[in-house]
Formats: structure tokens, sequence, C-alpha cells
């Protein structure tokens, strides 16, 4: 089927930041529709002012033209519903581990504040070094316990 | 009751409220994230440069899509809203055009890191408390924005308060300038809350609540940060360099559109 090869085709596309996970892994994909005008994409941000955007459109529209009986290909950023940080699937939090950034927290405390667990030695004897990290996305901690500074993907929820 | 952009399109009255009410929120991203990605490489170290300027980037992004929702609107385009309208246009709060100190980016920037965290912490708060507001605005599309713009913010309002208490509480010439700093802030601070001649209006047709509501909210969510770190506030703020809702403006405004101006006019087409 037609949606399944876009799907195999949106699976090809990374995160131009973290290259071992796939926008759909991320939980960027709202909406997938083909119809006989053409395909068309709905993506959800990450962060508003995120510069790779640009950047993820265009390898978007590259890998699903690869798809033989695709045409039309429409991509469009929405920000309803907001992306959340709980979108990121289970492939996807292996992913990111696998690339040494802890995957977004589960859990955040009343008074705002969140730990994540060292992505290399799994400790939960970290501290939070620097709240933004290297993209709006990501937060600077270190682990006590192997001593090796590691990022983490922040969480963001809507009760923020 | 709910308005759609459709439901917008069709009511002229209301129509007018919603793009008078995005423009105040559109141009005040955008000035201070201007403001802020002038502090790049000058930020107290390198950990706080590269946090002030994502902080900035998510302020523009923000900006972008306040313009995007006015272009749907039937406004203009986004790209040239943001960088094409003179100051007298402008609805930014006066606050948020001010220069971030004597010097310029190029020439001997002397810049007060103390007047940037009071700027932005205030504005932050504002922002937050603003934000909440539209989250039941009665523009759908904006209310769904607000979602969005609240989780980023979040973080932004965490950042700004960490600096601020704790340079108040580290007492010496830290504390004797964040006093100026927040003396300066202090008297343009009731411009972030003003919505303009129109007002009324706004509030009127539900697109956010009263300027008296927002003001007493900032007060109640600062009132204990204060509290900790032993400051007073005044009963009331001033707008002593004008109404910037209602197109009242500085030079320093005037100064930044120019050198934004040269930058976008080399190249329109080029994404920001
Ligand atoms: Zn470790």
């Amino acid at each position: 089927m037609l949606k399944d090869k876009v799907l195999e085709a949106l699976q090809t596309v990374k995160d131009p930041e973290i290259d071992s996970i796939s926008i759909i892994e991320l939980g960027m994909l709202e909406e997938l529709d083909i119809t006989p005008e053409g395909v068309s994409i709905k993506l959800l941000p990450t962060f508003m002012g995120c510069p790779a955007l640009e950047i993820i459109r265009k390898n978007v529209i590259t890998a699903v033209s690869q798809v033989e009986e695709a045409e039309n290909i429409t991509v469009q950023f929405i920000f309803h519903p907001p992306w959340t940080s709980d979108r990121v699937t289970k492939i996807g939090r292996e992913r990111l581990k696998e690339f040494g950034i802890a995957p977004p927290p589960r859990h955040i405390a009343e008074t705002g504040e969140w730990e994540a667990d060292c992505p290399y030695c799994g400790s939960t004897y970290t501290t939070l070094e620097n709240l933004f990290g290297p993209t709006a996305c990501r937060s600077i901690l270190y682990c006590k316990s192997c001593k090796n500074p590691f990022e983490a993907m922040k969480p963001v929820s809507t009760l923020m | 009751m709910t308005h759609t952009l459709v439901d917008a399109l069709k009511d002229e009255c209301y129509h007018n409220s919603a793009i008078e009410l995005l423009f105040q929120l559109a141009d005040d991203d955008f000035i201070l994230s201007y403001r802020g990605s002038e502090w790049l490489g000058l930020a107290p170290h390198i950990e706080e440069d590269v946090a002030f300027s994502s902080i900035s980037q998510d302020t523009m992004g923000h900006a972008a899509m306040f313009y995007q929702l006015l272009q749907d609107l039937g406004a203009g385009d986004a790209d040239e809203l943001a960088h094409v309208r003179s100051a007298g246009e402008r609805k930014n709060a006066v606050l948020l055009e001010k220069v971030n100190g004597l010097g310029t980016y190029l020439a001997e920037p002397h810049y007060d890191w103390a007047f940037a965290v009071v700027r932005n912490y205030f504005y932050a708060q504002a922002k937050k408390i603003k934000i909440e507001s539209l989250k039941n605005s009665s523009y759908q599309p904006l209310a769904e924005a607000a979602v969005k713009v609240s989780m980023e913010l979040y973080y932004h309002l965490l950042h700004w308060k960490t600096w601020f208490t704790q340079l108040m509480d580290a007492g010496g010439e830290a504390r004797t300038r964040m006093e100026s700093a927040i003396k300066i802030v202090l008297d343009d601070l009731d411009g972030l809350f003003s919505l303009g001649n129109s007002g009324p209006e706004l509030t009127k047709h539900s697109l956010i609540d009263s300027e008296d509501t927002l003001r007493a909210a900032w007060v109640n969510r600062m009132s204990p940060v204060f509290e900790s770190v032993n400051f007073n506030i005044p009963e009331k703020f001033g707008m002593k360099n004008g109404n910037g809702r209602n197109g009242e403006h500085t030079v320093d405004l005037k100064s930044a559109l120019d050198i934004l101006g040269e930058v976008y006019n080399l190249d329109p087409a080029a994404s920001w």
C-alpha cells in the first residue's frame, strides 16, 4: 500500500541534530493523508524556533519523492496538538540513549524539577548542569557515578 | 464564544481586535529577541551564551508564529510584517526596545547584565501570565498556539528567575546594580500590561484578560519572589517613555529597526 511505503520513507528521515532517531520515533508525525490530490503530511515541531525545521521539510519531500506513486507532496508544520516529550516512542527512547542522550524524563516534580538517568551507565546519581544545551530541546547534565557529562532531552508537557 | 479563523474573517470588529492583539504579542517577542541576539558572545560565561541564544531563538520562533497568525488573518506577509514596518506602526512595549546598555554590538559594547536579567525575568513572567490567559482566548488559533508557547516559556522563566534570585542574594555590587536595574525596569513596566487604546475592545471580545487582571496576576506571582530576596516593590509601575501599544516609541526602536532592515533588505527571501 502507498501509505506503508510513505511511512517507510518517513522512517528514513532523521532528526538533523540526532541522526540515530527518525522524525516518526520523535513523535513529530501527526497526520499522513493520502488522497487523489496527493500526499499531505502534517508535522509537529518539537520547539517553535527550531532552526532544523526547514531542513526536515526538505528531507521529508526528498524521501517521499522516492516513493513511485507519491505525488504532490506537501509538508506542513502545525502547533495543535502541541508536541510533548511523551510522544517520543519506546524505540525512539532507545535510539536517543544510543546517541548518548538521555530520553526525556517521564516524571516532573511539582516544583518543576526533574531527573534523568545517565545514558552511559544508567546511574540515577546525576546533576543538572545547564538547562539549555546546544539546542533548545536538550539540557546538559553530569553523571556523578561514571563522571561523564551528558545531554538529556527536556521534558515538555502541557502542564507547564 | 469560540472563533475559528473563518469566523474571525466574517466579523470585522472581532477581526480588527484579533489583529491588534497579535501585533502586540508579535512585536514584543520580535524586538526582545533582537536585543537578546545582540548579547551573543558577551554574556557572563559560555554556558550563559548558549542558554541566552537558545532563549532568543525560541522567542523569535514565537514572534514568527504570531506573525503567521497575522498573515492568516490577511494582515500581510509574515516576513514583511516582522521586518518592514516602521517604528510608528510597532506595538511592542517600550521597555523591550531599550538598548542593552552603552555602546553598540560592534563598537565597545558595555552592556548591563543586571538590566538584561531584570528585563528578561519580568517580561518572561508577564508573558507567562498573558499566555495562560490566552489559553482561554476566544480566538481558537491563538489559544492553541498559547499551549505550545507556554511549554517553552516555562524554561525561560525558570532560567531568569534563577539569575534574578542569585544576583539579588549575592549582596555587594551585584545587589546595588540589580536594584538600579529594577528601578529602570519598573519605570516602564506598566507598558507590558497595557493593551493600548483598544484594550477594552480586546477584553470585550474575550481575546485576553483585562490589563488590571494581568497586572494583578503578575504582582501575585512575583510577590513571594521579591519577599524571598527582601525587596519591596512599589504599588504603582510606570510608563515613563510612552505607551508602545499606541505607537509611542523611543529612538532606540528606530535604530534597531534600521539595523534589522539593512540586514533584511540585503536578501528579503532569506529564511530567518
Ligand atoms: Zn554514568
